[in-house]
């Protein structure tokens, strides 16, 4: 949306939003409606000017300003804001299903309440166009380990993790305190110090084998900083590589999967991407199982690895007895 | 000038809110400030049509209509109770929700709708904390090109029609559609609708349409029938993952161990002169499964179910073409 198309609904906006709450500091307000301060000061200025037919003194809207704060002091008939569009409804909405059909991610309780209250609020309540199942596939093993873990971070115990790791294909042993548990992608995670790594790591919960809540307390050390999930949850490693794939139309969710940077759409709804990985093996590993929905163009190495790897369990296989 | 325009435009609004009586396009021009810089007629209309549509497309309700039977020309007023947002009065745990709920969208079409959803919340008195402390941060995506163009046509109700890559067998063919509704489901966008061609209603992943979704016809015209739940209809139409298959595998002596820590060890044998281990494991989602496999390479080899270890076949052969090789 470009800046014009924003500032009329953020205008209709700001005098309900301002009465209901008089003496708001300016920056809170601009904070709120995520535009500069200075955008904001600009807008209750237009405001200023605005009013009802007469447009003498007593017509226009009032604003008193103190200090950094702002009260309205006359609405002009404008108290209360404008109803959501079906497609701002529908947006929120069907947010919040997907939420409440999602465990341990909010109270479901709290959702369903919310969603009555806007539902009443809107009005005419009409079948949104849009759905949104945020689950993912999960083993009933993986629902034993929430269990679990859920439980060492409700009540601050430190757990013993039997962990596998894709990157290296091992199953280890760690001690972790643990800080929060995370649904990203819907995917699961425990994000806890690990004793192990000596720094903030994040386990996915199906990569879990065995959890067991220790009696000792979580102590993650002061310098333990949550991961920051707004940029995607790994963020780019100057020590990764780039391979260059050409997607077929099917193996097109790679690139909403995997850290990927450019996409150059081809004919036939094929797409050629730029895809960072840590890892040599984990990525031979994922093309393999991709087979003939990606094509590698580079680097030479893993062009070359997968070959080799794809043809070596081909011969491999082909000293079975035939059936 | 954009400026003016949007004070023009706010001033009309709160004239058209304090008005019972209709004002007719004349009397709007005469009252409202800043049509009187349109020089002559037909600069004046311009500008209110266009600023009508302006104020239709945001959700604002003008009301057409003449307050005296003798009127001859039509009017325009705002109803209150059409324009005014309901109370809504939310809890702290369920305006967390709703924060938590704005910032589900990674998507240019839901993200801002999310968040003009937002500003009238808070407008109408609801605090919204920018910073929830919760766990959980879920995001859904909408890359695929063909989303803008279905969200469209399913919320203005238009028939659209699009090429569509079927796997088996493979072939791409014009399908006709009334769409219902899009719909997220494990990761992917699908799109359900009354398919015209086989007079039935459909699913269709967004990621095999092939090229560009055209419209069909004029717009309000897809009739969804009410008790349709669209994430049922996806999930029914998905095969099923409730089938538990059981597979034999050969895997090298200390290797793969992301497939051993799924599966129990049966026996001892030795292929190819490398000593190994023979698995039984239980394979929920057989789909992915031959991926899964394949990716170990030569650690690993199907025994047995024959249909498996020929899927996993034909993915290494695919690696062997997509590295670039002849097999």
């Amino acid at each position: 949306m470009n800046a014009s198309a924003d500032r009329l609904p953020r205008l209709l906006a700001l005098v309900p939003y301002l009465l209901a709450r008089p003496g708001i500091p300016i920056e809170e307000a601009a904070a709120d409606f995520e535009v500069t301060p200075r955008q904001l000061r600009k807008d209750l200025e237009l405001l200023w000017m605005c009013g009802l037919p007469g447009y003498g003194p007593g017509d226009l809207i009032d604003l008193s300003f103190e200090g950094d704060t702002v009260t309205v002091t006359f609405d002009a008939g404008m108290s209360r804001p404008l109803r959501l569009t079906a497609a701002e409804a529908t947006a929120l909405l069907v947010a919040l299903r997907a939420l409440a059909e999602t465990p341990g991610v909010v109270d479901k309780d709290a959702v369903q309440r919310a969603v009555a209250k806007i539902e009443a609020a809107v009005g005419q309540a009409q079948p949104a166009g849009v759905a949104v199942g945020l689950a993912m596939r999960e083993a009933p093993e993986t629902a034993v380990v929430r269990d679990a873990v859920s439980d060492g971070v409700r009540r601050g115990r430190a757990l013993r993790l039997h962990y596998y790791t894709p990157s290296r294909d091992e199953v280890t042993d760690r001690v972790v305190d643990p800080m929060r548990m995370l649904l990203v992608e819907g995917r699961s995670y425990l994000e806890a110090w690990c004793r192990l790594a000596d720094d903030v790591r994040l386990f996915r919960l199906d990569r879990i084998d065995g959890v067991q809540v220790l009696d000792e307390p979580a102590a993650p050390p002061p310098h333990a900083t949550p991961t920051d999930t707004s940029e995607g949850l790994f963020r780019p490693d100057p020590s990764q590589r780039t391979a260059v794939l050409v997607l077929e139309p099917d193996a097109r969710w790679v690139a909403e999967y995997y850290p990927v940077d450019g996409l150059t759409e081809l004919e036939e709804g094929r797409a050629r991407v730029l895809m960072r990985y840590a890892d040599t093996a984990w990525m031979v590993r994922l093309l393999l199982g991709l087979g003939g929905e990606v094509h590698v163009e580079q680097p030479a190495d893993l062009v070359e690895e997968v070959a080799r790897q794809a043809d070596a369990a081909l011969r491999r296989a082909d000293h079975l007895p035939a059936t | 000038m954009a400026i003016a325009r949007a004070e023009r435009l706010v001033n009309l609004v709160l004239c058209l809110l304090s008005t019972r009586q209709y004002l007719t396009a004349e009397r709007i021009r005469a009252i409202v400030p800043g049509y009187s810089d349109a020089a002559t007629d037909e600069a004046f209309f311009r500008m209110f049509e266009r600023d009508k549509t302006e104020l239709r497309d945001l959700g604002v309700p003008l009301e057409i209509g003449r307050s005296a039977e003798f009127d001859n020309t039509d009017g325009y007023r705002i109803a209150r109770r059409d324009y005014e947002l309901g109370d809504v009065d939310l809890e702290p745990d369920e305006a967390a929700a709703v924060a938590l709920a704005a910032r589900l969208w990674d998507s240019p079409q839901l993200t801002g709708a999310a968040h003009g959803a937002l500003i009238k919340l808070r407008a109408a008195g609801v605090d919204v904390d920018h910073e929830v402390h919760t766990a959980v941060e879920p995001k859904v995506r909408t890359t695929e090109p063909a989303f803008p163009p279905l969200l469209a046509a399913v919320q203005e109700g238009r028939v659209v029609e699009f090429d569509y890559r079927k796997l088996t067998p493979v072939e791409v063919r014009t399908r006709t559609v009334e769409p219902w509704g899009v719909v997220a489901w494990r990761g992917r966008w699908y799109l359900v609708g009354h398919d015209r061609d086989r007079r039935a209603p459909r699913c269709f992943r967004l990621s095999r349409i092939v090229g560009d979704v055209r419209t069909v016809g004029k717009p309000g015209v897809v009739d969804r029938p009410d008790d349709v739940d669209l994430l049922s209809f996806v999930k029914r139409s998905e095969p099923s993952t409730q089938a538990v298959a059981t597979a034999k595998l050969w895997v090298a002596r200390d290797r793969a161990q992301g497939v051993r820590r799924r599966a129990r060890v049966v026996g001892e044998r030795e292929l190819d002169g490398v000593a190994g281990d023979v698995l039984e494991i239980d394979l929920r989602f057989p789909d992915s499964a031959a991926a899964w496999i394949a990716g170990f390479g030569a650690d690993v080899v199907v025994l047995e179910p024959e249909v498996l270890a020929k899927t996993v076949r034909e993915k290494l052969v695919g690696a062997l073409r997509g590295a670039g090789v002849r097999a």
